[in-house]
């Protein structure tokens, strides 16, 4: 069954998106929280690791903190869903584990 | 008694610079009295955690990595160090301490409880796990 991977890192600072990525099975969901949603936004040098991720399961985003930095849904990368914590939650008992990646 | 559980222990962060390595070894110990199925896997700078000849002295900090050579003791036996991690790093194996541990059903032969794996293995290695611990 699938992983659920958290990255709380900014992706201009640490290397944590980018690990993560490398380490995702088929079907998994990345989701960025804390400074890992600084990689959410289209444009920047991180987006190609989101895309990657993209193509092997979904990713999310947490909305309080893309709104506590000023990132709107349209300045997402196509494709990242933002979810409340609610959401956070359910993703967590929607896999089998989850990989927080510090 | 409830089933045994695999946990694997991923470590990303060099010794010294962070607290992350040494409390990451002292959750180990800790779990290592659950007689759970145990892992460790060294990733991107984790790969550090394992170098032969650290020497504490002359930083005056506390020297951790003998402790990961009893680990054996316990029954944590499965370390899994990643080949891009140590290439990445300028690092071989060899730059590695040995560590090994007795196996019981053998004689107490001593055998390498360090296992170098690729990042697809390690990716599968995640996979497998009922829980998993980031340092």
């Amino acid at each position: 069954m699938s992983t659920l991977h958290t990255v709380n890192k900014s992706p201009f600072e640490r290397n944590t998106l980018q690990s993560c990525v490398g380490h995702l099975t088929a079907g998994d969901a990345l989701l960025m929280i804390e400074d890992g949603v600084l990689g959410a936004r289209e444009g920047s040098s991180a987006a190609a690791s989101v895309k990657a991720a993209l193509v092997s399961g979904s990713v999310y985003a947490l909305a309080p903190d893309l709104a506590a930095r000023g990132i709107k849904p349209e300045q997402l990368i196509d494709g990242v869903k933002a979810v409340d914590y609610g959401g956070f939650v359910d993703l967590v008992t929607q896999h089998a584990r989850t990989v927080a990646w510090l | 008694m409830a089933a045994k559980k695999k946990f694997l222990y991923l470590n990303r962060k060099a010794p010294y610079g962070t607290i992350y390595a040494l409390e990451s070894l002292e959750v180990v110990l800790i779990g290592a009295a659950f007689e759970q199925d145990v892992s460790l896997a060294f990733i991107d700078d984790g790969v550090f955690q394992l170098m032969a000849g650290q020497d504490t002295a002359g930083a005056g900090m506390k020297n951790f990595s003998r402790t990961y050579k009893a680990l054996g003791d316990y029954d944590v036996r499965k370390f899994y160090v990643e080949r891009e991690s140590l290439a990445e790093r300028g690092l071989t194996v060899e730059d590695l301490m040995p560590i090994t541990y007795e196996d019981e059903n053998e004689d107490y032969a001593e055998k390498p409880s360090i296992h170098l794996v690729g990042r697809a293995e390690m990716t599968a290695i995640i996979a497998q796990q009922d829980v998993v611990l980031s340092f």
